[in-house]
């Protein structure tokens, strides 16, 4: 499988944005947040507690928080199957997450959407939808009632590299750029349309696609937390005074593997690149080393922080272990306004 | 949602005869006059205004704003809307025809009818998706198709079908005073037929879960809808001639029906010709009819008869075309085969 680019450990030198330390710190929680729900729903998964298909954002954490952190509650995002991060870190809660992937009646969709359409309005999460490539619509369209609305409010569509194959892909950044959508497309690139390496099904350069547009396009370190909120701010600010769309292309790793039934991946990918990824580019710990570099923390304050974190994570999953399911009553409702 | 019946004759003076596509650019006209929040997008329908003119005239009321010529690009024509309304809009989209539909069924389907059940109740989609179909215009196979049945299985969505330009205002009215995602079916061939409907000025809904008797009759039920009713109602009158009283049923909407309409009179003829455009295999008749069976058989005197349109794509030929559409010939005979003759009619049990 060819890798058009060898991936470096460690971290590019570039200038820091001025930022307030509380905001590093408060993405490396979020981050390990993340993380730490991945992991338990990959427990849930393999003890059979929990049903389904899950698809585990394990190692994506830089894109949806550097991402989210640049936006306010009332911005959209519109997400994807791989979508607990985006949920997360756009301010969903653990207890009704984890309720939620157990088809449970406190779940965010009171458990008819499961891990993969999870949508919480109250802090601008339109939906995760699990045909790829299916939201770029629906996130354009949330864009232009914005811009109709007169509101500054800005849609983050976040899709893998996968849906760079879809059609509807192009119709909206073609749509978005015409009528000028405060729309951000930001593509994770985790290197696999589910089991195949994305050299192998996508032609020439990926940004170009978005240029033909004259889409203003990106590209970032997505393993990086800093350099993914910089490059997001930015685009939020053209967004927000009208300067139109923008593409940013993540450049990230997903640990698992495309569900999390998928656990033999050799045929697809080599066990040293999945070690190389979690030992030398992995975000948590580089932000980590950073802020402890920076002496904006310590790694005593920072393990401590995921002890907290994973004390929260085991509460909720109780929490959604013991809630009830939905009443069976609850079957033909929502189906009509 | 106030319900209005079709006009008594003591109103004639306050009613005026337009067509349909006129029917329909009032609606949308007064309803965008009501509420900002509604919008229109399509291909062509702002300076051309659409390809059947419905659009006429609203750019130069409600601006390139609210009228929004978009590329031809249907997928994201319904996913616009489907976003635009989660961002609290009501949209409505107009696509150029049915057959194109297709391009944008990920979205109708995956998302439009899904979203409020997949997410809990959450979301609300008042989305109203236009679209003319049907055949009749030698547009060939791939522009002349009756698709409503794909549509018409999907929980989540609603299809909305009429025939006469009174149904087609007042419907697009409530649809737009609604919340439900609505697939709302013109005919390319309606565009032009006239009928009533009240003075401009004078408010009128139509229900969009209500079929109408269009003519009464004891001895068949003609359950149809869309261009058909139209065509079953002169079947009917010819039918009168030789004695036969047919009781047309124009559903007027598909998803939901008024079953309770088409169950009533089959009580009263214990006979049923559906008819309908599309064709006949897994459409919307053959679904009407396992109803009827499910709920009436009893007061069956004879197995439903089905007038459909052909087996096959839309031939182009004229004489071909013609042959492949049900027409007024095709319903009477329906009628006759299951009615007995005058003659020699025992007059019914019931």
């Amino acid at each position: 499988m060819a890798n058009t680019k060898t991936p470096q450990p460690g971290l590019a030198k570039r200038e820091s944005a001025p930022a307030d330390p509380d905001l590093w710190i408060r993405m490396y929680q979020q981050m390990v947040q993340i993380r730490l729900f991945e992991e338990q729903v990959n427990d849930l998964y393999k003890t059979a507690r929990m049903p389904g298909l899950a698809h585990l954002y394990s190692g994506e954490e830089a894109v949806a928080v550097g991402v989210c952190n640049a936006l306010r509650r009332d911005d959209y995002i519109t997400s994807t199957h791989r979508g607990h991060g985006h949920c997360l870190a756009k301010g969903a809660s653990l207890d009704r997450m984890f309720a939620e992937l157990l088809g449970k009646a406190p779940g965010y969709c009171r458990g008819k959407g499961g891990s993969m359409h999870i949508a919480d309005q109250d802090t601008g999460n339109l939906g995760a939808n699990a045909i790829v490539g299916g939201s770029a619509g629906i996130a354009t369209g949330a864009a232009m009632s914005a811009k109709m609305r007169g509101a500054d409010q800005v849609t983050v569509c976040f899709f893998g590299d996968g849906a760079l194959g879809q059609g509807v892909l192009y119709e909206v950044m073609n749509m978005a750029s015409l009528w000028k959508l405060p729309v951000i497309y930001v593509c994770e690139n985790n290197l696999y349309n589910e089991y195949t390496h994305y050299t192998e099904t996508t032609a020439g350069e990926l940004t170009a696609r978005a240029k033909a547009f004259g889409i203003h396009a990106e590209t970032v370190d997505g393993q990086d937390v800093r350099g993914v909120y910089e490059e997001a701010r930015q685009a939020v600010n053209r967004a927000r005074q009208g300067e139109g769309p923008t593409f940013l292309l993540c450049d990230t790793y997903r640990y698992y593997g495309h569900h999390v039934g998928d656990i033999q991946r050799t045929y697809y990918r080599a066990k040293e690149e999945e070690d190389f990824w979690r030992t030398e580019r992995d975000p948590i710990k580089l932000l980590a080393g950073w802020l402890v570099e920076q002496q904006v923390s310590d790694t005593v304050t920072l393990d401590q922080m995921m002890a907290d974190v994973r004390a929260e994570v085991a509460a909720a999953v109780e929490f959604a272990l013991a809630a009830p399911f939905p009443d069976v009553s609850e079957v033909d409702q929502h189906v009509y306004a | 949602m106030a319900t209005a019946k079709e006009p008594e004759r003591n109103e004639k003076k306050t009613m005026r005869t337009i067509t349909y596509r006129e029917a329909l650019r009032e609606a949308i006209a007064e309803e965008m006059r009501r509420d900002e929040r509604i919008y229109i997008l399509g291909e062509d329908i702002a300076g051309y205004g659409g390809t059947y003119g419905v659009t006429k005239g609203l750019i130069e009321e409600f601006g390139e704003k609210r009228v929004k010529d978009t590329p031809l690009a249907e997928e994201v024509i319904a996913g616009a809307a489907i976003g635009s309304a989660l961002g609290g809009l009501r949209p409505i989209a107009e696509l150029m025809t049915m057959n194109f539909s297709l391009l944008a069924s990920d979205q109708i389907i995956n998302s439009l009818a899904k979203f409020r059940y997949m997410f809990g109740g959450q979301a609300k989609l008042p989305v109203v998706i236009r679209m003319p179909a049907g055949g009749g215009a030698q547009r060939g196979a791939q522009h002349s198709q009756m698709l409503e049945s794909l549509y018409a299985h999907i929980p989540g969505l609603k299809l909305v079908m009429p025939a006469t330009p009174y149904d087609a205002k007042g419907m697009l009215k409530a649809s737009l005073r609604q919340d439900d995602p609505i697939l709302f079916i013109e005919h390319e061939l309606l565009y032009n037929v006239k009928g009533e409907v009240p003075d401009l000025g004078v408010h009128y809904t139509v229900p969009l879960d209500q079929g109408i008797v269009r003519r009464e009759g004891k001895d068949v039920t003609i359950v149809t809808f869309s261009r058909m009713v139209h065509i079953c109602s002169q079947a009917a009158e010819d039918l009168a001639k030789e004695g036969i009283e047919a009781e047309v049923i124009d559903l007027r909407a598909i998803r939901p029906i008024d079953l309770d309409l088409v169950l009533d009179s089959v009580r009263k003829t214990n006979r049923v010709v559906i008819a309908e455009e599309g064709w006949k295999y897994y459409g919307t008749g053959q679904g009407i009819a396992a109803l009827i069976y499910e709920y009436a058989f009893d007061w069956l005197d004879a197995p439903i008869a089905h007038v459909t349109g052909k087996d096959v794509p839309m031939p182009y030929s004229k004489v071909l075309e013609r042959a492949a559409l049900p027409g007024k010939a095709e319903v009477i005979a329906a009628v006759k085969a299951l009615v007995p003759a005058r003659a020699t009619a025992g007059v019914g049990a019931r």
